[in-house]
């Protein structure tokens, strides 16, 4: 069903635009063919702007769902535990102090992604990692590289600026296929190991002690869990900037729609994909003028935020 | 559970609650005297070198030439940094009574984002602009917020544990900054009016907007202070509290609006500044004791020590230009915060 509605979504990106392209022509300029006008505008414009949205949508669902399932708590998504600060500032730093712009800043990202992860890791072992402590270690270093982002920004030319804050809000403006390309790659190489691991991840979710008398070793597959998940986001965040929220959501909304039980990795990716994609749209067509992406996932998500804390606090569950 | 995450610390420092008078006044007047050398260091010391006789020229009402000019700008900016930095020191010193969590403070609970975020709506839908109507918007975007994210944080089983506030607020924080984000890009045209509204600084300072704050700093003290009683009894539970005598609901909401006037009001004249709330009370629980009656003057004073030198460091450590203060705070506060959480114990959290 979420699939379908993916797949949906997408062929209408493809086709709607500001000039309209019927099915037909998509097809044609899919498979190859060389159709006039359409070639152009949706293969090299469109084509990779939704591709990305889909990947990185389903990079951010897929990495947030996963520590949400492993911390046992809706809030432990990498965009508030702080992953997600640390390549952004990374990547402010990289835009503005550095002047770099394309793969440099995608490395530094990615580095300070992995990074940020470590450190948090580190901070938050003591006796075992508690997810409690995880989070809040977590939320203290996000409010640390936040404020570096704010410095760096605030010492930017006006021209850097305008580029590092296109980037910090997430953005797929301007997509072309490398980057793209790249996403996708690392999604073909990270995503099976994600989903191998995904019956221990419900081992753990059933608490330290009963994952290791059902055989899963804690630590290791908790470990090898966030490498992945944390590269995950981090390339699509390289890609595309650190699109809000869609990390946090893409899990919790895609538990609500399967119900309680089976594993919400698949669900979740296409829960993200397809956030994206409505919001990339929406950004671009439901206003006079266009917003980036993640302004339009930003001012839904929020509120949305704070209506699943307190369902979470009221009935005290998972996910 | 709520009560055992303080009453770890509360049995540990009750010998220390004990100590002379005497010590305390010294400490007393040993931050004092700290607070003063750092407020004639934050009038001599900033991005540009100025001699000695420009200083006491521009004491003196002296605007001739760009060193007094800078001197004359130094002043206020002190001022600022003293009574907001007190402000949010008292502020954050009687959440972490009221809501007996050690993680309490107006930044890490979103309050001071949803004073913000009531200024940068007033500013871009509401036509504001003059500092005075600020402070009313600021302040009542502050209290809405500081309900909502207790609300919150207390659903549930355990009512308001440390971590449900604390994520509450975090939470809370990071939706209203979107929401502020969101609001400076489709708006355009208030950016430039609403930058400062993201990251918190005393460098605009003038005598008139530290006029305007005043009266509203004085009323939030007098507050505060009037409750520090009520404060010490509410640390002891609510059911003890109540067994002192002491009308723990009233207690509660009469010491909260005078910290959330306080920070508030200080958030309207300076934009967000994390952390000093966080760290000043634990430091002055250090030095001090748990006694709220000594604890609050403390934290006012160790508060606008921290914050003058915040401000300080912002001005020195990126020559010649110069880094928010409210960075500053959140580089030295996190770290912090983190060490906090460490000391927790898990059950606690």
């Amino acid at each position: 069903m979420l699939a379908v509605a993916v797949i949906a979504i997408f062929a209408v990106t493809l086709m709607v635009g500001r000039t309209f392209y019927p099915p037909a022509d998509v097809i044609g300029v899919i498979l190859g063919h060389d159709v006039p006008g359409a070639s152009f505008t949706v293969g090299t414009l469109r084509l990779p702007r939704a591709v990305l949205a889909v990947a990185a949508g389903a990079c951010f669902g897929l990495s947030g769902v996963t520590f949400q399932t492993m911390l046992r708590n809706p809030l432990a998504s990498p965009d508030i535990i702080g992953i997600s600060s640390g390549a952004s500032a990374a990547a402010a730093f990289a835009i503005v102090m550095l002047s770099l712009g394309g793969t440099g800043v995608s490395v530094f990202a990615i580095v300070a992604g992995l990074a940020v992860a470590m450190i948090v890791y580190v901070l938050a072992f003591k006796d075992g990692v508690a997810g409690t402590r995880l989070i809040l270690i977590g939320i203290g270093i996000s409010a640390m590289l936040d404020s570096v982002t704010a410095y760096v920004l605030s010492q930017a030319a006006q021209w850097d600026l305008q580029e590092a804050t296109r980037w910090l809000t997430g953005s797929l403006n301007g997509t072309r296929w490398p980057e793209t390309v790249t996403v996708l790659i690392a999604a073909a190489v990270l995503v099976p190991v994600l989903l191998a691991h995904s019956r221990n991840l419900a081992a753990l979710q059933l608490g330290e002690d009963a994952a290791a008398a059902l055989g899963a070793r804690p630590e290791r597959t908790r470990l090898v869990l966030i490498v992945a998940a944390v590269l995950l986001i981090s390339f699509a965040t390289a890609a595309a900037g650190p699109i809000a929220f869609v990390a946090f959501l893409s899990g919790p909304i895609a538990a609500r729609l399967v119900g309680p039980g089976g594993s919400l990795l698949v669900p979740s990716a296409c829960v993200g994909a397809l956030l994206v994609l409505v919001a990339d749209l929406a950004g671009q067509f439901a206003f006079g003028t266009r917003f980036p992406v993640g302004v339009i996932t930003g001012v839904l998500g929020a509120p949305y935020l704070i209506y699943l804390i307190v369902r979470t606090n009221r009935v005290g569950g998972s996910l | 559970m709520t009560a055992t995450s303080t009453s770890a610390p509360a049995a540990a420092s009750d010998s220390r609650s004990r100590r002379p008078r005497r010590a305390r006044g010294l400490w007393l007047l040993a931050v004092f005297a700290v607070l003063g050398g750092l407020m004639v260091a934050s009038i001599l010391i900033g991005s540009r070198d100025v001699d000695l006789a420009d200083v006491l020229a521009a004491l003196g009402g002296g605007t001739d030439g760009f060193d007094q000019g800078a001197v004359a700008k130094r002043i206020p900016r002190t001022l600022l940094a003293v009574i907001t930095g007190a402000a949010l020191g008292v502020s954050g010193a009687v959440m972490q009574g009221v809501t007996r969590n050690p993680l309490a403070d107006p930044g890490i609970l979103g309050i001071n984002m949803g004073a913000s975020l009531a200024v940068v709506v007033g500013i871009a839908y509401f036509g504001l602009t003059s500092a005075s109507s600020y402070i009313w918007v600021a302040i009542t975007g502050a209290a809405i917020t500081a309900v909502a994210v207790y609300v919150i944080g207390s659903l549930g089983r355990g009512g308001a544990t440390p971590l449900k506030l604390a994520l509450a607020g975090a939470a809370t924080a990071a939706a209203l900054a979107s929401f502020i984000s969101g609001i400076r890009l489709i708006r355009g045209d208030v950016g430039e009016a609403t930058l400062s509204w993201q990251i918190g600084g005393v460098g605009g300072a003038t005598y008139a907007s530290i006029g305007q704050v005043a009266p509203f700093l004085v009323a939030g003290f007098a507050i505060c202070l009037l409750c520090a009683r009520g404060l010490n009894s509410l640390a002891l539970g609510d059911d003890v509290a109540a067994g002192l005598g002491e009308r723990v609901a009233i207690a509660r909401g009469v010491s909260s609006l005078g910290a959330v006037v306080l920070c508030g009001a200080a958030t309207a004249v300076t934009g967000p500044i994390g952390f000093v709330g966080l760290v000043v009370p634990h430091a002055c629980r250090l030095l001090v004791g748990v006694d709220h009656r000594w604890l609050l003057p403390f934290s006012a004073v160790t508060g606008a020590a921290l914050l003058t030198a915040a401000d300080i460091v912002g001005r020195i450590a990126a020559r010649p230009s110069e880094v928010a203060v409210g960075i500053v705070t959140a580089l030295i506060g996190a770290p912090f915060f983190i060490a906090i959480v460490r000391r927790q114990k898990v059950r606690e959290l």
